[in-house]
């Protein structure tokens, strides 16, 4: 318990103190200023779509990697946990390396908000898929063997069967990504080539108020985004008590 | 038919997502030849980058390993007061901004911060390896301790009663019954754990201030020679992450073997 009040609590309680310590108006005034505000809003942003993406993408990778057979599968499936691994610099820049200027495909989102998207994609792309997998492995195939003996075409035994059991387990994969995308820095911090108003999302922006001494600032920003894991974290508490409901157990 | 546009569209994303950018940067690493990125990776400042990375490992994973399987054991075996805010407390790392993790640490030791005295004293945390050991504990907290809770409750505590009964002390009970059966759930927690302490970039680049040559971790290094335009640099630094990555995911597969389908 010391260990986690050190480690952890410690450090926050001195983050929100800073934060608040010229006052709520100064806290409101920083946290509200229009370059935070813009970066707030681009990173929730890009964070909704990236978490949205995910949803049907992760799942569709789940799908594939579970019910499909084919060879190398065993190797795709290790393939997913390389952005847990990977550091997220090198995910920056391998990413910049292929999509950006004087990449062999000609592609170049360099310093724009889709670049911005895929860098998030990248670093977020097991959390659906590995919230979604052991779900998918337990379904039994039955209830769907009996839909379709019934006469129900595959979208309508996916979307009557499948898709009812793992919706919870795509929400919290789709909450976690969310998170995860709003606060990543790393992976951002070389291909969004950080525009102001542009393609400067929160977690840079943090960083910029910082080097430039405005701590006070930086730790408004910070306490918002800190508000919002939490609020992330409650969020998929909830979920995970809507799938042992769900299970029955 | 439907089932191999799926096949390949799943596919086709991973490789444009994943293998693709992640070869690229390989064969950038090595389109003069292994000399040039030899000497890159050898250079005295990436050698000292990288020594100073495993050190921080060093540290941060057997904390936590210890933590988090004590926290484990606590969350499961006992109930106290909290106990679902301190599960809250232990997910927090997961979900929220690298930077301000640094952020937070940079305000409680920095000039001016709760623990900023320390400095006077001549205990230096920030921009020192304290600091960036505490960073990088800080985010690699959660996950010994979520790989060990799911395993605990499915074990259950007969062995341990029966253990008990035998006349085993508490501490003889853990070393023979309970450790033997959470081994791989540590040992997954702590390949993970490793692979986190080692990239870990934003927290460190925030309390590290990023001294060249003295609290440069290699994932700091890799930014700043891109940064300096010595570009073939970071690539040869960015390799040799990205092959500790590759051993960190073979590693997780040898540690649990893979659900069959």
């Amino acid at each position: 318990m010391g260990y986690l009040s050190v480690v952890v609590l410690l450090p926050l309680a001195a983050l929100i103190w800073s934060s608040r310590a010229d006052g709520l108006d100064s806290f409101w005034h920083q946290a509200t200023r229009p370059e935070a505000l813009s970066a707030l809003k681009l990173t929730l942003g890009v964070a909704a779509v990236c978490a949205l993406v995910n949803a049907v993408a992760g799942t569709a990778i789940a799908w594939v990697l579970v019910r499909d057979r084919f060879p190398g599968k065993s190797t795709v499936d290790a393939v997913i946990d390389l952005p847990f691994a990977l550091p997220t610099i090198v995910a920056g820049l391998t990413l910049l390396a292929l999509y950006g200027p004087g990449g062999p495909f000609g592609v170049d989102v360099a310093f724009t908000r889709l670049g911005l998207l895929v860098a998030l994609l990248f670093v977020t792309l097991p959390f659906v898929v590995r919230a979604v997998q052991p779900v998918l492995l337990e379904l039994d195939t039955e209830m769907e063997e009996a839909a379709a003996s019934l006469g129900a075409g595959p979208i309508a035994v996916f979307r009557r069967i499948v898709f009812p059991n793992l919706l919870p387990a795509i929400l919290s994969g789709v909450a976690l990504a969310f998170a995860r995308a709003v606060g990543e820095f790393g992976a951002v911090v070389l291909i969004s080539g950080n525009i102001p108003f542009k393609t400067e999302v929160s977690s840079v922006y943090i960083f910029g108020q910082l080097q430039s001494g405005n701590g006070t600032g930086a730790a408004a920003v910070s306490v918002v985004l800190l508000a919002i894991s939490l609020g992330v974290l409650l969020l998929i508490g909830a979920f995970r008590r809507w799938r042992t409901r769900h299970d029955g157990v | 038919m439907s089932r191999y546009v799926l096949r390949f569209g799943a596919l086709g994303y991973l490789a444009l997502l994943l293998l693709v950018p992640v070869g690229f940067v390989f064969y950038r690493a090595f389109e003069h030849g292994v000399g040039p990125a030899w000497d890159a990776v050898t250079s005295h400042q990436a050698m000292h980058a990288l020594e100073l990375t495993l050190l921080m490992a060093a540290i941060a994973v057997p904390a936590n390993t210890i933590f988090g399987v004590v926290l484990a054991l606590a969350l499961v075996r006992t109930r106290f007061p909290g106990r679902g805010l301190v599960n809250a407390i232990v997910d927090l790392p997961l979900a929220l901004s690298p930077v301000v993790v640094g952020l937070a640490l940079f305000l409680l030791y920095g000039k001016g911060g709760w623990l900023g005295g320390l400095a006077d004293h001549g205990i230096k945390i920030l921009f020192a390896v304290p600091g960036m050991v505490l960073a990088t504990m800080f985010v690699s907290l959660p996950f010994v301790v979520r790989e060990v809770v799911p395993v605990l409750r499915e074990i259950g505590t007969e062995q341990e009663q029966a253990a008990e009964t035998l006349g085993a002390s508490p501490f003889q009970t853990f070393w023979k019954i309970t450790l033997p059966a959470i081994r791989w759930a540590v040992a997954y927690g702590v390949v993970l754990t490793t692979a986190r302490a080692i990239g870990e970039f934003g927290a460190v680049s925030v309390v590290s201030g990023r001294i060249e040559g003295r609290t440069e971790t290699l994932p700091l290094y890799v930014q700043a020679q891109f940064e300096q335009f010595n570009v073939q640099g970071a690539y040869a630094a960015s390799v040799v992450l990205a092959l500790i990555a590759v051993a960190t995911v073979v590693g997780l597969r040898l540690v649990h073997p893979r659900e069959e389908a």
